[in-house]
């Protein structure tokens, strides 16, 4: 039975999302029990997954038994298995929320709701460059139609440039992916790594093209500087428990620069090694420098959510251009605060401009809030979380960057990084109080929030306060997957042991 | 045959990035079409092009077609088709909701 639970993390939500089907237009309390219980066994996987993987053991699952590199493979190692803890997390949180009204606004928001978590933990756990590309159709098709739940002339516009950014990101991926076939013959990724170590000289220059299209598309996934454009509209304009899940879509493509770069283009690779560092660590850099400038120039509160994820993926960015062992521990922790605690923020918001009424979530003046105390409170435990201030995890991570920059990167990203950090305060301390304390006047009108809202929200940015008590535990685990990547050398032995023979 | 292939790729191409960088959505989908045609050429002729190849691995002489792009083209032709599908209708909708057709949703200024 262990042997399968790594694909359980792919076929739990498919299996959901086909029962859903059964009663698309019909009972909304079947679809949440069915939707709830989905979600909650696959947090209970993957709890078993990062046990399974904290030994540091590498297993895959051969899809069919065909063993790899024939076959698709499921590689689970600790990266992996982290990555599909963090989204069954955050999943929990963001279908809760839905569950108080949100999924009756359109039709089978359930369904695709599991869809898209089957087309992320996929694209976490696979170990084949073709099927990266499945997955990530997958997941985005569901996120086409997840953006648009609801309708709406914004979120339709919004998504017009979302999907086709998307569709011409992924032509791209197959061309990058078909130059990498043809140059290499393979494309298992742990075969590929394997086989650029006899790369021919004159087929160099084929790889370095392929893997540079890759990184197009992973960087037009993660929200890099020159291809971040369709990012804060669409995360503005998403229902608030989507945009919650969407906290982690930008990790994908984080995680698949991670994955790739490591694993094929890792110290084997000979002169191809680390090709991605140089433009990595720079439209990283401007990454950040761009975002926190946008943070303070937004005027709508989701708007300025959508602008800290954008400075949490120019931070974890710059750790990935650090490429040390050290940077990419700090970047894993930095990597789950962030998306829980954004996800949960993005879920506050929604919750605010409901109880504001027509101002919505425009940063305006506005009558007092019902509850407005406890959404104070919420936003304030949020705001220091994100913008890094101590004692909250988001400080710890900042910390752990800034230690892991070595000489000249310290002079860039120091700066850099601490300023981001100041206008993300400075942005969310005007933002709280317009919000909270320039709206006195009128009386408080409109409902309590549901319970199952509450619920979401302090699920999702407990993961605050609860990463710096576990801070031991989780940066150990961190800095022991960290290791793990920086060596590719069990991953690509444990896949293909008899590769030695036949080569 | 490799340059007459080769050139229809890059036609096919051209074509598509022109269309997908006009401004009006019905050009955008039709780019979005092409573009998708050209890299499924593309992918097909990532194995080495063969004519008269069996898509099989045998152990007799002879020319054999590399079956493993032919498999990739048709996973991106089934979603390429989904796709296209799919933007279409939004296309549509975009319509409908803004009363236009341009992407950004505004009217162009015509002078």
């Amino acid at each position: 039975m262990t042997q399968h639970l790594i694909v359980l993390p792919v076929v739990l939500p498919l299996i959901a999302g086909i029962l859903l089907l059964y009663q698309r237009q019909g009972i909304v309390r079947y679809k949440r029990i069915v939707s709830i219980v989905s979600t909650a066994l696959l947090l209970l996987v993957s709890i078993g997954l990062v046990n399974q993987a904290a030994s540091g053991e590498i297993t895959y699952y051969a899809l069919g038994d065909w063993q790899p590199p024939f076959g698709i493979a499921l590689v689970l190692d600790r990266l992996s298995a982290m990555m599909v803890l963090l989204t069954s997390v955050l999943a929990v949180g963001a279908v809760v929320y839905a569950c108080a009204g949100d999924d009756e606004k359109g039709s089978n928001f359930h369904g695709l709701f599991q869809w898209q978590l089957m087309g992320i933990n996929g694209a976490f756990l696979t170990g084949d460059l073709f099927n990266l590309f499945v997955f990530f159709e997958v997941l985005l098709l569901a996120s086409y139609a997840l953006l648009l739940h609801g309708g709406g002339k914004a979120r339709i516009q919004a998504s017009v440039h979302y999907v086709v950014l998307n569709l011409a990101g992924s032509s791209l991926f197959l061309i990058g992916v078909g130059v990498l076939y043809g140059a290499t013959g393979t494309l298992n990724m742990a075969d590929m790594a394997q086989r650029l170590a006899e790369l021919p000289p004159e087929r160099e220059g084929l790889v370095t093209a392929g893997a540079l299209i890759l990184l197009v598309v992973f960087g037009l996934k993660a929200a890099i500087l020159p291809l971040y454009f369709w990012l804060p509209r669409a995360y503005a304009n998403a229902p608030a428990p989507v945009a919650a899940l969407f906290a982690i879509m930008t990790k994908v493509g984080i995680y698949a620069i991670l994955r790739v770069y490591s694993l094929i283009f890792g110290d084997q690779a000979g002169s191809l090694t680390a090709l991605e560092q140089p433009w990595v660590w720079w439209f990283a850099l401007a990454t950040l420098a761009i975002a926190g400038v946008s943070v303070l120039a937004a005027k709508d509160l989701r708007l300025l959510v959508a602008y800290l994820v954008l400075v949490s993926v120019g931070t974890l960015l710059a750790g990935i251009g650090m490429r040390t062992p050290e940077a990419v521990s700090a970047l894993l922790y930095y990597l789950i605060h962030t998306t829980l605690v954004t996800g949960g923020l993005f879920l506050l918001a929604d919750m605010i401009g409901a109880q504001r009424g027509k101002p919505g979530t425009r940063l305006v003046k506005g009558r007092p809030l019902v509850q407005g105390q406890w959404l104070a409170l919420a936003f304030f435990i949020g705001a220091i979380a994100v913008a890094g201030l101590p004692p909250l995890s988001g400080a710890l991570g900042k910390a752990l960057m800034l230690n892991a920059a070595e000489g000249m990167q310290r002079l860039w990203l120091w700066p850099l990084l601490l300023l981001a950090g100041l206008s993300s305060l400075i942005a969310l301390s005007r933002a709280g109080s317009t919000l909270f304390w320039r709206s006195q006047r009128g009386t408080a009108t409109g409902k309590k929030l549901p319970r199952e809202q509450w619920f979401g929200v302090i699920w999702l940015l407990s993961a605050a306060p609860l990463l710096v008590i576990f801070a031991g535990p989780v940066s150990h685990y961190t800095a022991a997957a960290a290791e793990q990547l920086a060596n590719p050398l069990p991953l690509i032995e444990a896949l293909m042991p008899d590769a030695g023979d036949n080569s | 045959m490799e340059l007459l292939y080769a050139i229809t790729t890059g036609v096919l191409t051209a074509c598509g990035l022109y269309l997908t960088l006009r401004g009006r959505t019905f050009p955008v989908v039709v780019g979005l079409t092409l573009l998708s045609y050209a890299v499924n050429l593309f992918l097909f002729s990532m194995g080495g092009l063969t004519t008269d190849g069996a898509a099989l691995v045998n152990q007799q002489q002879g020319a054999i077609a590399d079956p493993l792009p032919q498999a990739l083209v048709l996973t991106a032709i089934v979603i390429g088709f989904a796709m296209t599908a799919f933007v279409v209708i939004l296309a549509m909708r975009a319509r409908s909701e803004a009363g236009n057709d341009h992407v950004d949703g505004k009217k162009e200024d015509r002078e």
